[in-house]
C-alpha cells in the first residue's frame, strides 16, 4: 500500500516550471504524483493549505554542521533538524570540521550521519587545501568521485593566488565548483567588524570592504584565466557586487551568494556589542546592505545561503573580541528574506524561492531539489505561511542559539517540510 | 544620571555640569586633614581590573574610600580569572556578593556593556580596550573648566594615536558635546578615517594647529604601533608630532598642556615641557579623585542615602 499526501489549495510557487498559482499537489511515496486541481485524494492524508505557499524545498549552499569535531555546537542530525524546521530539504555542509573534510573518509562519515538522521539531504563540501592550510591541494579528484560537487576552504581565503589558480584549473577535470571565502587576511587581521563610522566610535578594529573586494577581484581574474567554476561565498560589500556584475556581463562562469543576515542588518547593529552580530564577513554599511538587496533581486547574486554557524553559549557570552564570529540561520532564513525583501516589495516571492531553492540546487548539482514540482519528481517540498508573524526565541532545533535574529519579529513561518515524500516537519513541528 | 557609565555619550551636557559641580564640592574634601565623608557608608564598590592600571585603580579606590564605601580590589592576576574564569562567572560571583557598583577596566572594547547583562549594580567604565575612558574625559573637562572657566568657543587639539586611544574618543565626544572645537592631529594612519563624523576637524600638521589652541592634549604613543607599521620610527614620530620646546613657543599664552599619563617623555612630549607651569598633568590626577567621588556619589549615593533615611 503506497502512502499518499495531498497538499490542497496551496499557492504553488515553482520557479523551475514558472508556475505560480493556487492548485493541489499529490505526493505518492517519494515522488510527486499529480499537480492540478481535483487530484484524486483517495486514501491520502489531506493537508489543507489554504493561504499557504507550496514551493520546492529550500537548498542551503553554506552551513556549518560542526560534525565531526564540535558536537557540542551542532551535529549532522541537529543541523538537519534545524534545516527541516527552516524549510530546507538539502544542505551543503562546510568542510571546516575536525578532522577537516579534506578526504573521502570524512565525506563518507558526514554522508552516513546524514542518511541516519534522514531529515534532509546533506551535501558535504570538500576542502580545497589539506587541513584548510592553504598550501597543498586536497585530493579533489577522490572527493569528486565520492560525489562532492563543491570545494571550499570557507572561513579562510585561499591565500596564494598560485594555489587557487591550480585548484580552479584542476577542478575542471571533474566539473566541480570552487567556492571562495573572499578576504585578504593582511587587511582584516584582528578585525572585529566592518571598518567605518561605527568601528571608529565603538573602538573595535575594523576590516574595510576592500579586504573582500581585493580578494573578489583576484578570484575573478583567476577564474577568467583558468576557465574554472568559481562560486563566491557570502558577499558583503557593494564593491564586490559591482565586480561580480561586470564579470557576469563579460560572460564569466561565476556565481555568488549572500546571507540573510547581510540582507537584514548593518554595522549599526553592533552598537551595544551583541556578539551575535559578530559575523565574518562583517555586517557592513546600510549602503552595502542595500546593494546586496538589489543584487539578489536582480540576479547578480544567484543564491541566498545561511552561513549557519553554531557556537557554544559560553563562547558567544564573552568579551566581543574573544567571541567567535557567526550566527545560526537555518531556522530564520526564509522569514528573514520574506520580512526584509518580499514584504517591502524589493523582490517578488518567486524570485525569493529561486534564490533559496532553484538557484542553489543548480549550483550544488542537487538534481532532486529546487523543482520543478512535476509528476515523477522527488517530493522535496516546503509549505509556509507567508503572512504569519512570530518572534524569534530560543530554544532552536539547532543545538546552538547564537542567532542575530533573537528577539526580532519576523513574518513568514514554515508549516510543513516534506523530504522525499515524508513529512519531516508538520504544523511547524519536527516529526523526528 | 544614568544607572551605568559606559560611554561619555551616556552623559548629557546638563549631567556633565552636574558631575563637575558636585566634584567641585568634593575637591575640598581632599584638602582636609580627615579626607572622608560618610555619603556611601555601607555600600560596596568593586574595582575589577583586567588590565594593570595603577593610577586609575588608586584614583577610584581613594574616591570610594573618601566616600566611606567598602572597596574591594579584584585584579585578574593571581585570581580566579587567571585560572580561566569567564567574565560572566566573575560577574555573577561579584553580584552574589552584593556589589553596588563595579568599576571595570578591560582590554576588550565593550566589556562594560557585556558586564551590565549579568549584574544588578551600576557599572562604571574605567577604560575598555580602544573604546572609551569616560571618567578620564570628565576629569579632563573638570580641569579645563577649572582653568579656563568655560567650554563654549574653546579650541582643543588631541594629538597622537587617536585610532587606538580610548581617552581620545571619550574626550572628543565630551568636548564636542560641551561646545569646544576639537582638532585631531596625528599621522593619517593613526586617525580613524571616519573621525570627521564625530564632529571634529582632522589635521596632519601640528604646526598649523598649535597657534590657535586653548588646550593641547597629548596622547601616549605605544611603541607596539611601530611594529604594526603605523609609522616608520619613534624618531620620526616625535619630530613630526611631539610637543617640543620649540612647538610650545607656538602655543598662545594661557594654552593648557594636558596628558592622560603615563607619559613617554621624549617621545610625544619633551621632558621639560611636561614640567612647564601651563602643563596641568598633575592637577588632572588630583581632579580625577574628586570627579570619581562625584560620579560614585551621583550614581549610588544620592538615591541610596534617601532610601536609608526613609528606612530609619
Amino acid at each position: 500500500m503506497s502512502e499518499r499526501t495531498l497538499f490542497r489549495g496551496a499557492r504553488v510557487v515553482d520557479p523551475a516550471s514558472g508556475r505560480d498559482g493556487v492548485t493541489d499537489v499529490l505526493v505518492e511515496d517519494e515522488t510527486v504524483a499529480a499537480v492540478g486541481e481535483g487530484a484524486v485524494a483517495g486514501g491520502a492524508i489531506v493537508l489543507d493549505c489554504g493561504g499557504l505557499v507550496l514551493a520546492p524545498g529550500l537548498v542551503d549552499l553554506h552551513a556549518h554542521l560542526r560534525q565531526p569535531g564540535r558536537e557540542d555546537k551542532e551535529t549532522v542530525e541537529t543541523g538537519s533538524r534545524a534545516a527541516a524546521v527552516g524549510g530546507y530539504t538539502a544542505v551543503a555542509a562546510m568542510a571546516n570540521t575536525d578532522p577537516v573534510a579534506d578526504n573521502a573518509a570524512v565525506i563518507e562519515e558526514v554522508r552516513s550521519l546524514a542518511a541516519r538522521a534522514g531529515l534532509c539531504d546533506v551535501f558535504p563540501v570538500g576542502a580545497i587545501t589539506k587541513g584548510l592550510g592553504g598550501q597543498e591541494m586536497a585530493e579533489v579528484g577522490e572527493m569528486a568521485h565520492a560525489g562532492v560537487r563543491v570545494f571550499s576552504d570557507d572561513g579562510r581565503c585561499v591565500p596564494s593566488a598560485r594555489v587557487l589558480r591550480n585548484a580552479l584549473r584542476y577542478a575542471r577535470a571533474f566539473d566541480v565548483v570552487i567556492a571562495e571565502h573572499c578576504e585578504d587576511p593582511s587587511l582584516s587581521e584582528g578585525a572585529q567588524m566592518h571598518e567605518g563610522l561605527y568601528s571608529s566610535t565603538l573602538g573595535l578594529a575594523g576590516a574595510p570592504a576592500e579586504a573582500e573586494e581585493v580578494a573578489v577581484f583576484r578570484d575573478l581574474v583567476l577564474a577568467r584565466l583558468t576557465g574554472g567554476r568559481l562560486h563566491l561565498c557570502h558577499l558583503s560589500a557593494a564593491g564586490s557586487v559591482e565586480l561580480v556584475r561586470r564579470a557576469k556581463a563579460s560572460g564569466l562562469r561565476v556565481t555568488a551568494e549572500v546571507t540573510p543576515h547581510h540582507l537584514a542588518f548593518s554595522d549599526e547593529d553592533l552598537v551595544g556589542y551583541d556578539t551575535n552580530f559578530k559575523v565574518n564577513p562583517p555586517l557592513r554599511t546600510v549602503e552595502d546592505r542595500d546593494a546586496l538587496r538589489s543584487a539578489i533581486a536582480d540576479g547578480t547574486i544567484d543564491a541566498i545561503a545561511t552561513d549557519h554557524a553554531p557556537h557554544a553559549v559560553e563562547e558567544k557570552e564573552a568579551e566581543f573580541d574573544q567571541a567567535p564570529p557567526g550566527t545560526i540561520g537555518l531556522e530564520t532564513a526564509l522569514a528573514a528574506v520574506i520580512t526584509n525583501l518580499v514584504e517591502p516589495g524589493l523582490m517578488p516571492l518567486p524570485r525569493a524561492i529561486e534564490a533559496m531553492s532553484t538557484g542553489p540546487a543548480r549550483i550544488l548539482g542537487a538534481a532532486d531539489h529546487g523543482g520543478p514540482i512535476e509528476p515523477g519528481r522527488p517530493a522535496n517540498l516546503v509549505a509556509f505561511d507567508p503572512g504569519a508573524d512570530w518572534v524569534v526565541e530560543a530554544p532552536f532545533a539547532s543545538r546552538s542559539r547564537n542567532s542575530a535574529f533573537l528577539g526580532k519579529r519576523l513574518r513568514g513561518k514554515v508549516v510543513h517540510t516534506m523530504y522525499r515524500g515524508r513529512l519531516v516537519v508538520a504544523d511547524g513541528k519536527a516529526q523526528r | 544620571m544614568n544607572k551605568h557609565l559606559l560611554s561619555i555619550n551616556d552623559v548629557s551636557a546638563e549631567d556633565v555640569v552636574r558631575v563637575l559641580d558636585t566634584a567641585e564640592s568634593f575637591r575640598e574634601v581632599g584638602t582636609r586633614v580627615i579626607k572622608k565623608v560618610p555619603a556611601l557608608r555601607g555600600r560596596t564598590v568593586v574595582n575589577l581590573f583586567y588590565e594593570n592600571s595603577t593610577r586609575t585603580r588608586i584614583s577610584f579606590e581613594l574616591a570610594a574610600k573618601r566616600l566611606s564605601a567598602d572597596v574591594i580590589n579584584f585584579s585578574t592576576s593571581g585570581s580566579s580569572v587567571s585560572k580561566g574564569e569567564s567574565l560572566k562567572d566573575t560577574a555573577l560571583t561579584l553580584q552574589a556578593m552584593g556589589a553596588d557598583a563595579i568599576v571595570i577596566r578591560h582590554s576588550s572594547s565593550g566589556s562594560p556593556y557585556t558586564l551590565t547583562k549579568w549584574v544588578k549594580g551600576s557599572v562604571l567604565n574605567a577604560g575598555d580596550g580602544t573604546h572609551e575612558h569616560p571618567t578620564q574625559a570628565l576629569l579632563d573637562l573638570y580641569t579645563i573648566r577649572e582653568k579656563l572657566g568655560r567650554f563654549q568657543g574653546l579650541r582643543a587639539a588631541i594629538v597622537g594615536d587617536v585610532l587606538h586611544s580610548r581617552v581620545a574618543r571619550s574626550l572628543s565626544f565630551g568636548l564636542v558635546k560641551m561646545g569646544t572645537e576639537v582638532t585631531l592631529v596625528g599621522p593619517p594612519t593613526l586617525i580613524p578615517p571616519d573621525a570627521p563624523a564625530w564632529g571634529v576637524e582632522v589635521s596632519y600638521d601640528i604646526g598649523g594647529v598649535l597657534p590657535k589652541l586653548d588646550v593641547c592634549y597629548m596622547l601616549r604613543v605605544q611603541r607596539e604601533r611601530l611594529r604594526q607599521q603605523y609609522f616608520p620610527s619613534v624618531r620620526e614620530y616625535s619630530r613630526l608630532f611631539g610637543l617640543t620646546r620649540d612647538r610650545v613657543a607656538m602655543l598662545p599664552e594661557g594654552c593648557l598642556i594636558m596628558h592622560p599619563g603615563p607619559m613617554n617623555r621624549g617621545v610625544e612630549i619633551d621632558s621639560d615641557v611636561a614640567d612647564l607651569p601651563q602643563a596641568v598633568i598633575e592637577e588632572q590626577v588630583t581632579n580625577g579623585i574628586a570627579v570619581r567621588m562625584s560620579l560614585l556619589y551621583l550614581m549610588l549615593g544620592a538615591a541610596g542615602t534617601e532610601e536609608v533615611s526613609e528606612r530609619v
